[in-house]
């Protein structure tokens, strides 16, 4: 599906952008972001680095392990059939845990950790590796629902462009955020019910 | 809300504490752990690099041409008559893709509607709580060496709709 998806995107960017007399600004936004996105790159190895690093600390003092059984019936209950103690679960709890957080940034290398930890599991199951699995899926599909608490950047944008109340829409947005996180989990459920594969 | 920005000041500083507090108080050796940590995170974001390359390409490529601009004016057409407001298409389209363009078509909103119009409403409230599908998928996906993503689209096309619907219902009521 990547690979249409993404062929789709630069075949008809360049053919309409062609029809629009954009040719050079194409150009211009080819190299542009090509150097944006390893300039992020720059930027996201520090963090990275910082985070990774201090969550080596937290699992080697067995932070994450008292962190992770608080939220694991939940975890259990959105993915059933990852075996105890498997690595995915810790990963998976840090990545939920930093998105409910708000830190982005954090959540991004736990929740790669986990896709490759849940690829491991799927070739110990004996299935293909280059397919998603359900719990793949689940996971994507909620950590796409957004789990955040407080969107701080948002009050902080509000706040800027003169905002009476820049914080108003704390409890509207926890509250959009509980029923598309509703939505996510139910169809989840739904869908890894049927047992499908 | 004094109280919650101030509690959000403190989230970092005091976990960055607490771990390396709690972790020296365990006997563990913090310095040592964290150097082998920060490898590890070194060498994943060197892994996602050329996804994120080929992503931004694509994505700066669609958005140069125009064609970014002419779907959402299509979709708007559409929109206006189950009562979505199409000023705010292009932000919903371009969320999926790109977080940071989002964020500059949310303050172009702010700055073109007032903050707490019902439009500005709507928007920072789908800003909360949506997140970037494609984005998210890819860089994931890549990760784990995934070719076929099978329902996650589906499902997450689902969340993020209810998530929009429920914006444009609450802000109608605040």
């Amino acid at each position: 599906m990547l690979n249409y998806l993404w062929a789709g995107m630069i075949v008809v960017g360049i053919i309409f952008g062609a029809f629009q007399g954009k040719m050079p600004d194409i150009t211009d936004a080819a190299l542009e972001s090509s150097k944006e996105a390893v300039t992020l790159c720059l930027t996201m190895m520090g963090v990275m680095s910082f985070w990774t690093g201090l969550m080596e600390i937290a699992t080697k003092a067995g932070i994450i392990e008292w962190l992770s059984s608080v939220m694991r019936p939940a975890i259990r209950f959105m993915f059933p059939r990852i075996p105890r103690g498997h690595k995915a679960n810790e990963h998976i709890t840090t990545n939920i845990i930093a998105n409910i957080l708000g830190l982005g940034w954090a959540a991004t290398p736990a929740g790669l950790q986990a896709m490759e930890a849940l690829g491991e599991l799927e070739e110990e199951r004996g299935h293909k590796r280059d397919v998603a699995s359900d719990e793949m899926c689940t996971f994507l599909i909620l950590n796409i629902s957004s789990l955040q608490l407080i969107p701080i950047n948002v009050i902080a944008y509000r706040s800027q462009y003169g905002s009476v109340d820049p914080a108003r829409i704390v409890g509207a947005g926890l509250l959009a955020t509980t029923i598309s996180t509703l939505v996510a989990i139910i169809y989840c459920k739904f869908k890894n019910r049927r047992g499908s594969r | 809300m004094k109280l919650l920005m101030y509690l959000t000041d403190f989230i970092v500083p005091v976990v960055v504490l607490g771990i390396v507090a709690y972790g020296a108080m365990e006997q563990v050796k913090v310095y040592d752990e964290f150097i082998r940590g920060a490898k590890k995170g070194f060498y994943t974001v060197i892994r996602i690099m050329p996804t994120l390359i080929g992503l931004m390409v694509a994505v700066g490529i669609l958005r140069a041409s125009g064609f970014l601009d002419l779907l959402s004016g299509l979709l708007g057409k559409v929109t206006d008559y189950i009562g979505f407001p199409s000023q705010l298409v292009p932000l919903s389209i371009v969320k999926m893709f790109s977080s940071s363009a989002a964020t500059g078509l949310l303050l172009d909103v702010f700055k073109e509607y007032g903050t707490d119009s019902r439009i500005g409403l709507i928007a920072s409230i789908m800003m909360s709580c949506t997140e970037t599908i494609f984005y998210t998928m890819s860089v994931y996906f890549m990760a784990a060496k995934v070719k076929k993503t099978r329902y996650t689209l589906t499902g997450a096309l689902l969340a993020t709709l209810a998530g929009i619907m429920a914006s444009v219902f609450i802000a109608g009521r605040m």
